[in-house]
């Protein structure tokens, strides 16, 4: 009897073992076998022969080359404290106030990822510019091309993840503390320090790291707007692209992971001491009537809110008329693409691409995450699992793309049939955008409560089923967001599947980009409103079904 | 109730899967490819003599998309049996990508793609040397100087500046004051001017190693020459068209940039000139070479022989009024005749000193250059 338990146990141990492999094992192939491929270069010599760390020491060495390194660390953290300010004080409105138009401001958020990145400059060049609309009203006059332009549009890029985190985090709150408070007389200012943000701190280091380094790696920006300035990511893209030289490029490549590094060991210190869990005899929060704050909060969302829809109002105005700038009568014309940039095909193309990235992308990021969270034991390989989880937030998508030439182009690799099918714009996308969702399914698993696994397991429930049947039901939302997530950032990617894209599979970002280049303005922002189009329908699919679902639960 | 949430992450899914379905029959429209087409076909009963051959080749290209398309239709007319499937990217990530494919090309062909980087190709052992039809027309300097060609130009791209007329004027200049690299220097034009950067861009290298040739290589006065204009430049940006491209906008007085990326934007409508400067335009080649592969598709050579043609020559000289053949022709409302225009360029010299020239640049311009305004 006895020694049958045992065995059940150790069945469930022996296939929690065998997926906790599986899983690590096809991570490894898609990030670590070719990022090896890669960076391994940073310690060869041109003739391909091992140099150790010269090329380090002859990066250093160049002035002008680590300033970059000083630069990107400047523009990286100013703009992380402004998307991080403004994403909690966002998300702060519309979680703890009871200003109108919540749902409304919830989706204008969104909007600097709903459209490729290269709309954002085009964007601040047609407001900020020299030429630009309020540039000419005399309003904010100041440089856009350099420092400030990169902070500005990287501050815009990263905002919608930083009030995502912090929306979820300030959703959840125990009604009791802050109703002890107030009846000790707390002031807002002290509830605030003392309770809303110690409660959300773990949010607020995951925010500033996923914020930082994704402005520290990014490249749309300083290359559109950055004029001179330089950063890691223009060096990257000047010794890859512009001197072809692979072996400094992995160079940087090996310098941008640092901050990702930096995050694991925090969270390592972190996320050992943060309880997490949302006590079960939790109230639900009810928030008080305050006009002078609402006040606040409305104007705050409305600023933030008008500014991003000026940005895509010249989207309607580009992509609908005759000739912008010089002929703004009405036409569709411009939905008439060229072909040779991929015409509307490349638009199907990029759906089906989004659609396939989202829908392994999720199955494999919770079943990833619920590995690293629900199960016990197993853990050297649990840390290296989390490990690498954070890396490819730290990768800019050149990196990914070329790694990626190297690895499966091989022709000794066994998986070189996927080279230049969908298949590898899929993985790509799934590894390029994994740790963002990566993070918000272990956020959720970790607010469910450990005892379903081992009731389960005292009951021989074979865990499959927990997960199944509690784990997958009550994490819903949490997947829908990932889906969604995956999806709307594989509909405007470039950087990585500009390398990888066949000459047969053309894709709707790279066509804006090449409209662009063109100089067909037109058309690239009729493409682009094509993409924003899709972008909000399955945000507005996400939120019903989330609206649907909470009201089942209540 | 848990039904109506499985009812309606079902209607979710139903949604996505008829995106899913409609994109794949979208592919399937005869729309993107260049082969198979009707009038394809019935060109192909017109030239029955000619487009014998047939197979399907992956052609990699640094051309303008509308360029591609346009000359690609009349390659088809013409041998409709060849399938050819383009990826066409910037210069750099073309050349990027050629390089990580090294140990196992995909591409049969690479089209009009700068002769630097195919030097750089060629370097690394990965052309297969081809003499295409007609080869003996393709001028000494315009082609590799292997016995058996490894690259072959087309045409020629060289210095230009894009000067926008509005904005000139507001500085008390005039169109005509701007004729030379020296009257780039003068002082009105603090901060207004743009250039490619040598280190991200071709167009930027083929500038600045133009330069420094025309001031006497190793003399350093090419180097003087270079810090004073630096003064006056305002941002050098990552793209060879984008100097051009900012002048047209207005977000710039002078950009430094190549002459087509300048005389589109004159075509377009934007108040813009294009000026070529009177010392002499550094040039590099849009040129064309095989792959070094296991087996090679007779399709790609049928190609190559096609892109040499006069046929296809004729249609790169309504964008670039240079070509290889020394037979070329006139930007539309410049008199000069372009090819006077070109430097003796040392292709040899830019090789071999490209990587010293970035180095010096980059050290002296590059990263101290941050707007500080």
């Amino acid at each position: 009897m006895n020694s049958s338990i045992r065995r059940w146990f150790s069945r469930f141990r022996f296939w929690q073992f065998v997926v906790l492999v599986a899983v690590l094992l096809a991570f490894t192939v898609i990030l670590v076998f070719p990022l090896f491929s890669l960076f391994s270069k940073a310690f060869l010599n041109n003739a391909g022969e091992f140099a150790g760390f010269d090329n380090y020491s002859k990066y250093f060495s160049t002035p002008s080359l680590s300033a970059s390194i000083k630069n990107t660390l400047d523009i990286a953290l100013w703009s992380t404290l402004f998307s991080g300010v403004l994403g909690f004080l966002y998300a702060f409105a519309l979680a703890r106030t009871r200003i109108r138009w919540k749902t409304f401001f919830k989706y204008t958020a969104m909007i600097p990822i709903f459209i490729p990145t290269v709309v954002h400059a085009l964007g601040l060049v047609y407001m900020f510019g020299r030429q630009g609309v309020l540039t000419r009203a005399g309003l904010f006059p100041f440089e856009l091309y350099g420092r400030l332009g990169i902070i500005i549009s990287e501050a815009i890029f990263t905002f919608p993840q930083a009030f995502l985190m912090f929306f979820v985090a300030l959703e959840f709150a125990d009604g009791r503390l802050y109703e002890a408070a107030d009846s000790m007389g707390a002031s807002p200012l002290e509830k605030l320090t003392r309770i809303t943000l110690p409660e959300i701190k773990y949010t607020i280091i995951n925010a500033f790291f996923v914020c930082f380094t994704l402005a520290f790696t990014d490249f749309g920006a300083p290359k559109v707007i950055g004029g001179s300035f330089n950063v890691l990511a223009t060096d990257i893209y000047k010794q890859v692209a512009g001197q072809f030289n692979f072996n400094m490029g992995a160079v940087v490549g090996t310098l941008l992971l640092i901050p990702a590094l930096a995050s694991f060991t925090v969270d390592r210190l972190v996320s050992s001491k943060n309880s997490g869990t949302i006590s079960a005899k939790a109230t639900k929060l009810m928030i008080a009537k305050s006009i002078k704050r609402d006040a606040f909060f409305f104007c705050l969302c409305s600023l933030v809110t008008a500014f991003f829809l000026f940005l895509i109002a010249m989207l309607f105005v580009g992509g609908l008329s005759e000739h912008y700038p010089y002929n703004l009568s009405l036409t569709l014309k411009n939905f008439l693409f060229n072909r040779s940039a991929g015409g509307v095909d490349s638009y199907f193309n990029s759906l089906k691409m989004a659609f396939l990235s989202a829908a392994f992308g999720t199955a494999f990021v919770f079943v990833y995450a619920y590995m690293m969270e629900k199960i016990n034991g197993f853990g050297a390989l649990r840390k290296y699992g989390k490990l690498l989880s954070v890396l490819p937030l730290a990768l800019p998508g050149m990196v990914i793309g070329i790694s990626f030439i190297f690895f499966f182009n091989d022709r000794g690799n066994p998986l070189n049939f996927i080279y230049g099918t969908i298949a590898i714009l899929v993985v790509s996308n799934i590894l390029h955008y994994f740790s963002v969702p990566f993070f918000t399914a272990s956020g959720c698993l970790k607010k469910l409560d450990k005892e379903y696994e081992s009731v389960a397991s005292s009951m021989n429930v074979p865990q499959w089923k927990t997960f199944l049947r509690v784990s997958v039901p009550l994490s819903l939302p949490a997947i829908l967001e990932i889906f969604m997530y995956l999806f709307v950032n594989a509909m405007v990617t470039v950087s990585a599947v500009v390398f990888l894209y066949n000459a047969k599979f053309k894709i709707a970002a790279v066509a804006i980009i090449h409209m662009e280049e063109a100089g067909n303005f037109g058309q690239a922002a009729a493409m682009s409103l094509l993409i924003l189009a899709i972008n909000v329908l399955v945000r507005i699919l996400y939120e019903a079904a989330i609206k649907i679902i909470k009201e089942k639960r209540l | 109730m848990k039904k109506n949430i499985v009812i309606f992450i079902a209607v979710l899914m139903i949604a996505t899967v008829a995106v899913f379905v409609a994109s794949c029959s979208g592919t399937t429209s005869p729309t993107v490819e260049n082969g198979g087409s009707e009038t394809e076909s019935r060109a192909a009963e017109a030239n029955e003599t000619e487009g014998v051959a047939s197979g399907e080749i992956t052609v990699y290209t640094a051309l303008e998309d509308e360029q591609v398309e346009e000359y690609l239709e009349v390659f088809n007319a013409k041998h409709p049996g060849i399938k050819v499937n383009i990826y066409r990217e910037s210069t750099g990530v073309v050349t990027a990508k050629l390089l990580a494919e090294k140990s196992n090309p995909v591409a049969d062909v690479v089209w009009g793609t700068a002769a630097s980087s195919l030097l750089v190709l060629d370097d690394q052992n990965m052309l297969e040397p081809y003499a295409p039809e007609g080869v003996g027309n393709i001028l000494a300097q315009f082609k590799s100087s292997k016995p058996v060609p490894t690259w072959v130009g087309i045409d020629v791209w060289e210095t230009a500046f894009t000067i926008n007329t509005v904005e000139l004027e507001k500085l008390g200049l005039a169109v005509s004051d701007i004729s030379s690299y020296e009257d780039l220097l003068r002082p009105e034009l603090k901060g207004h001017v743009v250039m490619s950067n040598p280190s991200s861009s071709g167009t930027g290298l083929l500038t600045v190693t133009g330069l420094l040739q025309l001031k006497g290589k190793g003399t350093g006065t090419g180097w003087d020459f270079l810090t004073q204009l630096h003064e006056n430049i305002d941002q050098y940006v990552h793209s060879g068209s984008k100097p051009a491209k900012m002048a047209g906008a207005g977000e710039c007085v002078i950009g430094v940039s190549f002459g087509y990326a300048g005389i589109k934007q004159v075509r377009d409508g934007n108040p813009v000139v294009v000026v070529f400067p009177s010392e002499g335009s550094g040039w590099d080649l849009e040129a064309n070479a095989l792959l070094k592969k296991d087996s090679i598709d007779p399709a790609a050579k049928v190609f190559l022989d096609w892109a040499i043609s006069d046929e296809a020559m004729n249609l790169y000289k309504a964008n670039y009024p240079i070509l290889a053949n020394g037979k070329g022709g006139k930007y539309d409302g410049f008199s000069s005749d372009p090819v006077d225009q070109l430097i003796d360029n040392d292709l040899v010299w830019v090789a071999s000193n490209r990587e010293s020239v970035l180095y010096d640049w980059t050290e002296k311009f590059d990263g101290k250059s941050a707007p500080q305004k």
